[in-house]
């Protein structure tokens, strides 16, 4: 048992929390600090700056660009980038299908779209939930039929996040509706956006954003050579994919730095002739909500600790409903701290006001409500501690 | 950062559990001690001073085992895990404490010496009813009259204050608190001991011109001292609460499984098992900040400040896992003859001793803004 960093993985804190101070375009880390919606452009620049510095995928295979890294190192990178405002790595690219296909793939697949997916020169997005097919993802009814060299994709994909971006999906499809058990019988399918057939549907959201999409296909071929590792074992595959989601999810330096944020502007407005940071009660509930992060992040520490082996540890769903709980805490917390100033959401089209962090305050609050809806609801991470833990 | 135990401590722990697995694997064991004064068993105490574990904090030089906090948190939870009375917080961290960090060398030998040979029980009395968890003491004063001290006034609840052969009491002096040794034979104390909730004894401990001997060779305010001790106290009874808490959740599991109704097991209601994952995610949640705020006191960092963050992570583990614990058995978890409602109620009593979450969350409160973030790895 210790106490503090050793003075190797404090000099990677450093290392990694000047890089991200300093390498990444200041621009991009503001526009993440106001919570604004980034531009495709941004996207790809600040993933581009960290893959040249070999540090957009270090839990890959080291021979694909990964990092030889401690799973604490791993914390601390993600943690000090989260707590720069610098955007993580498209997780559709760096912890979904990159990990997939370095794990399974075929080495020509490697080949093909390792590099460009580090690198974000191919943008991917994710079609797994559909429209009857939620929580209870193995339910999935889009199906893939052989036609000579061809698999004929038809179905609905829905919650297609940043696809109106993307240049390929990575796609379950149903390839054998007679097998056994639904698990059985669902293939893991890689094709373009482009391809004939796909229409795109943009989802508006609460917060006024695009940032989630409905995909059809209608009779959409994709080569053969495009099918990941077995026909009929994708769901192995997206367990494996699921899995790696979940690490990582609880997002605990972003939410602290909502916090910092929180308390900066509870300095700035006054209530009742005094600083609104005053209230004994909201200093209560910013101190409790700070104690409960302390106590994620040191949970997060430990279950890192013991991840060895590439599994998450059964304890990562605490981190993943605990982690999606603070974060709705905090923009909880920015939209009751802006007050009457977050009724404006859309002032900055005409004279306002109202300083920005309030008008995005309650859209972002509305948005947050995914957190622990998305990576497995939260019922999903009660249900698995349920029964993989207590034995229930 | 590392949260791993070594061999030693494995060792430790298992041979602590083996110990009191002998004396109170068996709930009906416990309710039988605890039904008699001292509400502890001498028999379990003296085996506990045999392996060591009554002087594990101390000094070799002093009696002790030289081990640290994470040892006593070893200890600690072991204890919690059972339920076992013997008074290991009380006696060996918090009074055994303070004459490690102010006695003098003779008062070391003497009292850590036997405390760890099991001979002597020391309890700290300092609670008094007309104030709480202050670390200043206000309503029991000491005067000196030519060196020699005297002590008026009354302490209740003096956790084990009847039992005790020697009492560390903390009086007012010139305005700040400072620290005293009493014989329990001492003329002019009067103990009346009475039975708490959770099975252990408390008294109220009153002192009337009572001769004292004054812990340590300094002549100044110790409130800051008493302040440390009080936090390392809460450390480890996070470490007791966090095996109480283990328990009464893996007893609520295996009872979700074994009882049935509607004709089929409790587990079958998804009502029922979301509800002990939740208990699950507070116990796992609870258990880091205390292991953290133990590594803290080993550091001997900002150790009071450590102290809180746990005791409110603690307390609200405690009260969620305690009164749900109780709501999943349904009424058998009210009953005396059943082991689970007995969790609640130690729990309950750990939550009260030294300060509870709100206590703990308003002196957060007041620092929120002296801090940019919370960085337990700075």
């Amino acid at each position: 048992m210790r106490l503090h960093l050793s003075p190797e993985d404090q000099a990677f804190r450093d290392e990694m929390r000047t890089f991200f101070t300093t390498a990444v375009p200041q621009p991009i880390r503001d526009a993440v600090a106001a919570h604004r919606e980034l531009t495709k452009e941004q996207f790809v620049e600040a993933q581009q700056v960290l893959n040249a510095a070999g540090l957009a995928v270090p839990h890959w295979p080291v021979e694909w660009g990964g990092k030889d890294w401690t799973p604490l190192q791993r914390h601390i990178w993600r943690e000090e980038m989260q707590l720069a405002n610098v955007p993580e790595p498209l997780a559709f690219n760096a912890s979904m299908i990159g990990p997939v296909i370095a794990t399974f793939g075929s080495q020509e697949q490697k080949e093909r779209f390792l590099p460009a997916t580090a690198s974000l020169d191919i943008w991917w997005c994710q079609g797994f939930s559909e429209p009857d097919a939620g929580s209870d993802l193995a339910s999935l009814r889009t199906t893939a039929v052989r036609d000579g060299d061809d698999w004929v994709v038809n179905g609905q994909k829905t919650w297609t996040t940043l696809g109106q971006h993307a240049d390929w999906i990575f796609c379950l499809v149903r390839t054998d509706p007679t097998a056994d058990k639904k698990q059985r019988g669902i293939s893991l399918l890689l094709f373009p956006m482009d391809s004939p057939g796909i229409t795109l549907r943009p989802i508006e959201l609460l917060d006024g954003g695009f940032e989630v999409n409905e995909v059809f296909f209608e009779d959409v071929r994709v080569p053969a050579e495009n099918l990941v590792g077995e026909e009929n074992h994708g769901w192995d595959y997206a367990k494996f994919l699921l899995g790696n989601e979940r690490v990582g999810i609880a997002r605990i330096g972003s939410t602290k730095r909502m916090l910092i944020e929180a308390k900066q502007h509870a300095r700035e407005i006054t209530s009742g002739g005094a600083p609104l940071l005053d209230d004994p009660y909201l200093r209560a509930r910013i101190a409790e909500i700070e104690n409960d992060l302390l106590a994620l992040e040191l949970t997060a520490l430990r279950v890192v600790a013991n991840s060895a082996g590439g599994r998450p540890h059964p304890a990562s769903s605490v981190l993943k409903l605990r982690g999606s709980e603070l974060q709705q805490a905090a923009t909880e917390l920015l939209v009751d701290i802006a007050g009457p100033l977050s009724l404006p959401s859309f002032s900055d089209d005409g004279d306002s006001d109202v300083p920005e962090w309030a008008q995005v305050a309650a859209p972002n609050y509305l948005n947050y409500r995914k957190v622990s809806i998305y990576g497995g609801s939260n019922e999903v991470q009660r249900t698995i501690i349920a029964g993989s833990i207590l034995g229930l | 950062m590392d949260f791993s135990y070594d061999d030693e401590q494995n060792g430790l722990r298992e041979a602590v559990s083996a110990l009191l697995a002998r004396a109170y694997g068996d709930s009906e064991q416990r309710r039988a001690v605890v039904a008699t004064d001292p509400g502890f068993d001498e028999k379990t105490w003296s085996r506990l001073a045999e392996m060591g574990v009554l002087g594990l904090p101390f000094a070799e030089a002093d009696g002790g085992m030289g081990a640290g906090p994470v040892e006593v948190s070893i200890v600690a939870e072991e204890i919690g895990r059972v339920l076992a009375p013997e008074p290991f917080v009380e006696a060996v961290v918090l009074a055994g404490g303070l004459v490690a960090d102010l006695g003098t060398a003779a008062q070391r030998a003497e009292v850590l010496g036997a405390l760890a040979e099991g001979s002597l029980v020391p309890a700290f009395a300092h609670t008094e009813t007309g104030s709480r968890w202050d670390p200043a003491a206000r309503a029991v004063t000491a005067t000196s009259d030519g060196g020699s001290w005297r002590l008026s006034g009354v302490k209740e609840p003096v956790p084990n204050g009847a039992r005790a052969d020697v009492l560390v009491v903390s009086a007012a002096v010139d305005g700040g608190t400072r620290l005293f040794l009493v014989q329990g034979d001492a003329e002019g104390l009067t103990r009346s001991g009475h039975r708490n909730h959770d099975g252990t004894r408390s008294a109220k401990v009153a002192f009337a011109g009572t001769p004292a001997e004054p812990l340590g060779e300094g002549t100044g305010d110790q409130t800051a001292v008493v302040e440390k001790a009080l936090a390392r106290a809460r450390v480890a009874y996070g470490h007791e609460a966090l095996g109480a808490m283990e328990t009464a959740l893996t007893t609520t599991a295996e009872y979700l499984k074994a009882r049935k109704q509607f004709g089929v097991p409790l587990s079958k209601f998804q009502a029922l098992t979301f509800r002990a994952a939740d208990m699950y995610v507070s116990l796992e949640l609870a258990r880091s900040t205390v292991m953290w705020a133990t590594l803290v006191v080993d550091a001997d960092g900002d150790v009071v400040a450590a102290a809180d963050r746990a005791r409110l992570q603690a307390s609200r583990a405690s009260r969620h896992i305690g009164k749900e614990a109780i709501q999943l058995h349904g009424g058998i978890g009210v009953t005396a003859e059943y082991k689970v409602g007995h969790y609640t109620s130690r729990l309950t009593a750990i939550d009260h001793l030294l300060g509870d979450g709100d206590w703990a969350l308003a002196r957060l409160a007041g620092s929120v803004d002296a801090h940019e973030a919370v960085d337990p790895l700075d």
